[in-house]
């Protein structure tokens, strides 16, 4: 039994750290972001990835060793000990400090993505509306104004801009939803009754190849996150970036659309 | 047989009807510094009132077991129809598929899923760990461990027993309900708990499930005001707070955190009863139109705000977080210690470690929300505070490592799930870092992150924590001891399985597949995730069978495992000093704490053992 307890206790840190090691070939990884900000959040991922990684190691390991060492047929008896006063202080301030180092190297990104202060001062390029079980992204339309006949919406399809700040607000018509798109490490909810500004800025055109192609038109899942009833796992829309150029091509097509529409409509 | 009650030193007054509502065939009273004494009266009780309307804290403890085990298998098979699910979306399930869904060819719909998890959650904390824990081993061990013949209020202590049997009626009465069971998570976040159309378990299963809620409350509330009155008030002579077990503190702990948090998830839970049924607007907002129904016009709940109930029932759910872990962690620090031959590495920073988790765990359950909309402000204090809270499960582990170093280990079937408690319990602790932090939730808050993180440390932990528990006090319960052979089988299956199914979670979780999905593969980028859900979910099941050798190893001991004696594991608290199993008013002699709970190794004495009750002159 003794061998066998610490071959298991031993293969959790080994396989732990193997499968964490090939995660990323084997395509158990986050995907590669494409926003200004999601760099930075990955930056404090993998910091947090080797502070743990550290403790993970040495804590199992330690777990190991004893177990394999001390559990030998041994008539005699244990130390005897109720602890040691330094080696408490040691394992409180250490980790103190290094917990209080992550917290505090959070708060700037956490800052700068989510504070309404630090939203980006461009007028909102569309309402998100999200109900069950789909999304559509109402935007302004020839006039520049939301709420008035020519409103483009777009169901399923957000369109936007690369390389430049894009603000949205995001709205919910029935329960909690949340708008989830993995490679620009944005996640916010929908609530019902609120108006959420939510900011990206794609900066990166990596395509599923990984090849960089600013001309071309990226397309990213749109997940939604919440629970939001039975229809919850198909709630699916796409992100569509496009160099500026290419969305305004993109919008004046749906205003002339809509315009044409709202003719036939008065006629 | 009679015990002589103790001469008192006060007065002798208050030997007599201190305590009237003690069990029947006993009389007790308190005497100088709690002195607790009983007269026994032999006769025989009936066979209702042993075993069903029981007032011995032994016996409801065991009901809280039998129930919570149950429970158990019925949470573990919801688990495996949602591997099912996970693995081979939309195929004919096994054994119950053609039963259940004969309109589709035997395979689930999306609908059945939520139900499934949200019941599988709900049940697996309200009404398997929560009981389990505070229930069964709160109530055998605490008068036992304590030196006190019953609880403070042994009637209240059944009615706790017997509250939590109407919430089990209404949890599973739910199923068989129009719509079904609850299907909107075990968190019942409105509109879509409060609004009907908005899913089938939201028409009257939701009900139900709150009812179900409120009443396991209540259950908890009568144990909780128990166990800290008892752990106050009833102590043996000698027995100074800082002499208790650490399984002791950790119980009154959780005690304490249930009497502070548990009237808010009451008092939500029937703030959205009202909502649902008396048109109240706590928790619905106005203007929505659900199913393209005007939901105000159709008769829904209007003006209210979503995030309050966020708010509030978080501010209930994550101390039940650490009702669920704290226990585990006392009860794995005793068992470490005893088949260790050593004392607890560091009592006193123990104690307060888990007294910090507790303080800080009332301070942390905004980091469930930092997607929500809630003010990012507040998500940055919430998360300094969740972050310092990883202090003190970090001084925790490396006190047990402490207490492991230089012991003399039998690697007994408890010992084992409790070295695992440790192993998993770190692996649970360090996830959690990522969660707390901020911009790093962004991306992982609801995938699959999650679930393995809370999973390592309710089943890597509590499960584990558990097991241990019942391979060690399982002498006490039953005087007899369970099969080493068939607990170190249980054990590897066990140990092996779960790291299987838990820890891939981490990498479908960084993969970015978000929880609660009925269908991974509904997204292209994900179908690669496949090959790993099903190695998962076959874990999954293996690790569910497996457990036939604990059920029978369990109901076979209690029949015909070795008899022990009073102490089979040479242990030195005060549960091991009473017959095993320890009858009316538990104990038979007078009982006087000289020492500190951990004095193994001692070089006071000869043998590596010396019970709290030895006196050394």
């Amino acid at each position: 039994m003794r061998l066998l307890v610490t071959l298991l206790l031993f293969l959790v840190p080994v396989l732990g750290v193997w499968t964490f090691w090939t995660a990323e070939e084997n395509g158990w990884w986050m995907p590669e972001t494409v926003t200004t900000y999601g760099p930075d959040i990955d930056y404090l991922f993998y910091l947090i990835l080797w502070m743990v990684a550290f403790f993970f190691i040495l804590t199992e390991g330690l777990l190991v060793w004893f177990v394999f060492k001390y559990s030998k047929k041994d008539d005699t008896k244990g130390v005897y000990s109720h602890g040691n006063h330094k080696l408490e202080l040691l394992w409180t301030v250490v980790p103190g400090i290094l917990l209080l180092v992550i917290a505090f190297s959070q708060m700037e990104t956490w800052a700068d993505i989510k504070y309404r202060g630090n939203l980006p001062k461009t007028p909102p390029i569309a309402h998100v509306w999200a109900s069950q079980f789909d999304w559509r992204v109402q935007y302004p339309g020839a006039d520049g104004e939301f709420g008035t006949w020519d409103d483009v919406e777009s169901p399923h399809l957000f369109v936007v801009p690369s390389d430049e700040d894009v603000v949205f607000i995001l709205h919910s018509r029935d329960v909690l939803h949340s708008f989830f798109v993995p490679a620009f490490r944005l996640k916010q909810d929908a609530v019902p009754g609120m108006a959420i500004p939510v900011w990206f800025n794609v900066d990166k055109a990596i395509d599923e190849e990984g090849a960089e192609d600013k001309e071309a038109i990226r397309l990213y899942d749109l997940i939604c996150t919440e629970l939001c009833g039975w229809g919850h796992y198909k709630m699916a829309g796409r992100v569509e970036v496009r160099s500026r150029e290419k969305f305004d091509e993109w919008m004046a097509e749906q205003e002339a659309n809509v315009m044409s529409n709202g003719k036939e409509d008065q006629s | 047989m009679s015990v002589p009650p103790i001469p008192s030193e006060g007065s002798s007054a208050a030997s007599e009807g201190l305590n009237p509502r003690a069990p029947e065939g006993q009389r007790k009273g308190l005497g100088a510094e709690g002195t607790v004494y009983i007269e026994h009266d032999h006769h025989e009780l009936s066979f209702i009132k042993k075993y069903i309307f029981s007032v011995d804290h032994k016996m409801i403890g065991l009901q809280f077991m039998f129930t919570g085990l149950v429970m158990l298998g019925l949470g573990g098979a919801l688990a495996m129809a949602i591997r099912w699910q996970l693995a081979w979306p939309w195929t004919e399930v096994p054994v119950i598929g053609e039963l259940l869904f004969p309109a589709t060819g035997g395979a689930m719909s999306p609908e059945f899923y939520t139900m499934l998890f949200t019941m599988h959650g709900t049940i697996m904390i309200f009404f398997v760990i929560i009981p389990m824990l505070t229930g069964a081993f709160g109530n055998f061990l605490i008068p036992l461990m304590i030196g006190a013949p019953d609880m403070a209020f042994p009637r209240l202590n059944m009615i706790g027993y017997w509250a939590m049997v109407p919430g089990l009626f209404f949890a599973i009465a739910s199923f068989f309900v129009e719509g079904g069971a609850a299907a909107a998570g075990w968190t019942a976040y409105p509109p879509l708990s409060t609004i009907k159309s908005a899913a089938p378990g939201s028409m009257s299963g939701q009900t139900y499930w709150l009812l179900a809620l409120t009443f396991s409350g209540i259950s908890s509330m009568a144990g909780a005001v128990n166990y800290a009155t008892t752990v106050v008030k009833m102590r043996a002579p000698g027995m100074t707070l800082m002499r208790m077990p650490l399984t002791i503190w950790s119980l009154f702990i959780a005690a304490l955190l249930q009497l502070f948090a548990l009237p808010v998830l009451t008092a939500v839970s029937i703030e959205q009863i009202l909502d649902r049924v008396a048109g109240t607007g706590f928790f619905t907002p106005t203007n929505l139109v659900v199913n393209q129904v005007n939901a105000e016009g159709a008769g829904e709940a209007a003006g209210g705000q979503p995030l309050l109930w966020q708010h509030l029932f978080w501010f209930y759910s994550h101390p039940a977080v650490y009702i669920m872990v704290v226990p585990a962690m006392g009860m794995a620090s005793d068992i470490l210690s005893v088949h260790a031959r050593k004392p607890i590495f560091g009592y006193k920073p123990m104690a307060y470690s888990m007294m910090a988790i507790a303080g800080l765990g009332f301070i942390v359950w905004g980091h469930h929300m930092f997607a929500s909309g809630m003010n990012p402000a507040l998500g940055m204090t919430f998360m300094v505070s969740t972050i310092m809270i990883a202090l003190p499960s970090a001084i925790k582990v490396f006190n047990w490592l402490g207490t492991l170093w230089g012991a003399r280990i039998k690697l007994t079937s408890a010992m084992l799930n409790a070295i695992a408690f440790v192993a998993l319990f770190i692996i649970g602790g360090l996830s959690g870092i990522w969660m707390a932090a901020t911009p790093v939730d962004i991306y992982i808050h609801d995938t699959y992150i999650i679930v393995a993180h809370f999973h390592y440390v309710v089943f890597g932990g509590t499960m584990f924590a558990i097991w241990a528990g019942i391979y060690h006090w399982f002498p006490k319960m039953f005087g007899r001891i369970m099969n080493e052979r068939l607990g170190q089988i249980h054990f590897v299956g066990s140990f092996i399985f779960a790291n299987c199914t838990f820890y891939m979670m981490h990498q479908i979780g960084l993969a970015g597949l978000m929880r609660r999905t009925a269908d991974p593969y509904a997204y292209e980028v994900y179908a690669h995730l496949q090959p790993l859900n099903e190695f998962i979910s076959i874990s999954a099941f293996c690790l569910f069978f497996w457990q036939g050798f604990f059920v029978f190893n369990f109901f076979w001991s209690i029949f015909k495992g070795q008899r022990v004696g009073r102490n089979p594991w040479k242990a030195t608290t005060l549960e091991w000093d009473a017959p095993s199993p320890p009858g009316h008013g538990n104990f038979d002699r007078e009982l006087k704490v000289y020492h500190g709970p951990y004095e193994y190794a001692s070089p006071l004495v000869d043998e590596d053992y010396l019970q709290q009750t030895r006196s050394v002159n």
